[in-house]
């Protein structure tokens, strides 16, 4: 059979589906961060934060009362979700008429808290998080053994991506959602309730990181400083993709797990490195990103 | 009446080594590690209450010395490490700098402490450079070495029919010095080395490595890092299915924190090395006891190796009268018979080096644990000689 630079088709094959999961992450976070930007106009830099929280409300949920991984998968994002609102509703709101950078500092703020929140109730070696027993084992598919939970992680992160798409891309909610940001005093004039819209779009955008949070309880250890590892790299996602743009931030998310997946075979070393390469080499031929309109 | 009792004073005062009351010595300690990252948990508050401790039990006030704890984040950046360092030392007025996890960070502050004639006493760093190519004058290298990891859980796990190895390596000084210790172990007892790949640090996703050292045919996957990078590759091995299809693991180095974070079903029949368990004899769980009211978790060996080598350095403090040569309190401590609490016989060799024994450790199934913190066997236990590395003719300071 062909190799390709001295690597086995069988290991390229695993690698590259490796990649793909890990991608699913990054698609997932940097969805949440390009509806935020796109409809709201804040760089959130707590999304990383709130990801680690989820994770942490359902090992709470788990240890403190004992429900398990399925219902923590819809209760924990709805409830970091919830915690979203109130902060989009009583700081983020007041931000909205200053520049970018304000919405970032203050998120880089909140994120700083909300780490150290937890690092100091349960310090930063991590908890254990069982893989539910529906999804533990897994298959072996000839060229590598495939977890079941892994194969899991594709898969919600696939529907849950293109679900979010097409609510915001294909419905007249979406639509509502687009004026509003597009024109918010004409959207407003037609009675629609903007700021409520606003308020329940970044609660959206903070759970697609709680669901992310969920997914990867059960394989990384829940730690406080599990966020802040994976934030920037989805900020380069983002921008790579095209600040605000749904579709870019999905496929680009999917991308560039697979782009580091491969350099983790070719050259591991420059795994860490390797999207803030390609993050450099599209701001310098295309600033809009891949996927981005020109301003 | 009165003068009676000022002569008997005085004359108990000169029995009980009085010059120390007389001389009323300032020593002020600083205690350099990561109190927020990956290892805040194996060193961090941890490291600063255990110096406390030894300053509280070596009975400094009682014995007119007067000493202050400082504590920072050094965020395992060398160059944040340095700045801290040489701020203490020159606005500070620190004599000694305690623990500093993280070699890359260590091997910089070694070198600022030797610029400044302070003392460097290393319980968290690992890489054997500080006592070899990097040697100085003012480094004591208390706890542990990747030497004594590698001569430990190496030879333990080839010794036990573990030939042909896989090297999984944080790429880093700490993480290089460990796979090359462990590589030589291994090759002296009569194993293979078929690949390594070396892994960014921090990182969380280790599947993709798992996977290159499947395929690499090894018996035996050697984790040369630490922290949660070593727990997350554990877990990951378990879920792939890698422990499942007959290849085993071995930590090369791991805290009891990081064995309780995995949990006693995951981490069961690990092997590792350490040179300190809480749970290992009537000193170590009296002293376990009172860190944990204050801390609210068990030691780890890098916390007790910060109370020990603070001991050993008040004691040699307080012999010579001073703290602020850091060169002659370092030769004072060579020069002592250390018969440390948890340590044992301990000797500190020219160049640096606190020679002590180690220990095998096998982690407990969950039918043996009888509690989350109850996780150890002891297997064997390592003489100092053969745990450590022998020392090198150009770093022996003693001579100098």
């Amino acid at each position: 059979m062909f190799e390709l630079l001295g690597i086995p088709p069988q290991v390229l094959l695993g690698q590259l589906l490796l990649g793909l999961i890990n991608g699913s992450f990054y698609a997932v976070l940097s969805l949440g961060l390009a509806v935020i930007f796109g409809l709201l106009n804040i760089i959130n830099f707590a999304h990383g934060a709130l990801y680690m929280a989820a994770a942490f409300v359902a090992w709470m949920f788990l240890n403190y009362l004992g429900i398990g991984y399925w219902p923590a998968l819809i209760l924990s994002p709805l409830i970091v979700g919830a915690f979203g609102m109130v902060l989009e509703r009583t700081m983020l709101s007041r931000l909205y008429h200053l520049d970018h950078l304000y919405g970032l500092l203050l998120t880089f703020g909140l994120a700083l808290v909300i780490q150290g929140l937890f690092r100091n109730y349960y310090g930063v070696s991590g908890l254990p998080y069982q893989i539910p027993e529906a999804l533990g084992g897994g298959t072996n598919l000839g060229f590598m053994f495939l977890p079941n939970y892994r194969a899991w992680i594709v898969v919600a992160s696939v529907l849950v991506c293109f679900g979010t798409w097409f609510l915001i891309e294909k419905t007249r909610l979406g639509a509502y959602l687009r004026a509003g940001t597009e024109n918010p005093v004409l959207v407003g004039a037609f009675g629609v309730n903007v700021p409520l819209m606003i308020t329940l779009t970044y609660g959206f955008g903070v759970a697609l990181a709680g669901f992310a949070g969920v997914l990867a309880a059960p394989i990384y250890s829940v730690n406080p400083v599990m966020g802040e590892q994976l934030i920037i790299t989805v900020f380069a996602v983002v921008v790579i993709g095209g600040m605000g743009s749904i579709m870019g931030a999905i496929l680009t998310g999917y991308m560039l797990g697979i782009v580091e997946g491969l350099t983790r075979v070719f050259y591991p070393e420059g795994s860490n490195v390797v999207i803030f390469v390609i993050m450099a080499i599209v701001l310098m031929l295309k600033p809009e990103g891949l996927f981005g309109r020109p301003a | 009446m009165i003068r009676k009792l000022a002569i008997s004073l005085s004359a108990f005062a000169a029995m009980t080594g009085a010059p120390a009351v007389a001389q009323d010595i300032d020593v002020k300690l600083g205690v350099l590690n990561d109190r927020s990252g990956t290892y805040a948990d194996l060193s961090g508050e941890g490291s600063a209450v255990a110096t406390r401790m030894a300053v509280e039990d070596f009975g400094a006030a009682e014995k007119g010395m007067d000493v202050e704890v400082l504590s920072a984040d050094h965020q395992n950046k060398p160059d944040v490490g340095s700045n801290i360092a040489r701020e203490w030392y020159d606005v500070e007025g620190v004599d000694a700098i305690v623990d500093v996890p993280t070699s890359s960070v260590a091997l910089a502050v070694a070198d600022i402490t030797a610029d400044n004639n302070g003392v460097f006493l290393i319980s968290g760093a690992g890489s054997t450079s500080l006592t070899r190519e990097q040697c100085q004058p003012t480094t004591v290298h208390w706890t542990y070495d990747t030497a004594a990891l590698a001569n430990g859980t190496g030879g333990a796990v080839t010794n036990a029919g573990g030939e042909k190895w896989f090297f999984l390596t944080a790429d880093y000084a700490f993480g290089h010095s460990l796979e090359e210790n462990t590589m030589d172990v291994v090759r002296e007892n009569g194993g293979e080395v078929v690949g390594s790949v070396r892994h960014p640090f921090p990182a969380q996703d280790f599947s993709s490595y798992l996977l290159q050292a499947q395929g690499s045919g090894a018996d035996v996957i050697g984790l040369a890092n630490a922290g949660s990078d070593t727990v997350n590759a554990i877990k990951q091995a378990s879920e792939f299915g890698i422990t499942q299809a007959g290849q085993s693991l071995a930590a090369l180095l791991m805290f009891v924190t990081d064995v309780h974070s995995l949990g006693a079903e995951t981490a069961q029949g690990l092997n590792l090395t350490e040179a300190f368990y809480w749970d290992q004899n009537d000193a170590t769980r009296e002293w376990t006891e009172r860190y944990e009211a204050e801390m609210g978790s068990k030691p780890t060996m890098v916390h007790a190796g910060a109370y020990s080598s603070t001991l050993a350095y008040l004691a040699a403090v307080e012999a010579l009268g001073s703290a602020e040569d850091g060169a002659a309190v370092v030769a004072q401590m060579r020069e002592m018979d250390i018969d440390d609490p948890f340590f044992g016989k301990v000797e500190i060799r020219g160049d640096g080096r606190a020679v002590h024994d180690m220990y095998l450790f096998e982690v407990k199934s969950p039918d043996q644990s009888e509690g989350e913190w109850d996780l150890y066997n002891q297997v064997a236990t390592i003489s100092g000689e053969d745990a450590f590395l022998p020392m090198l003719e150009e770093c022996d300071f003693s001579k100098q």
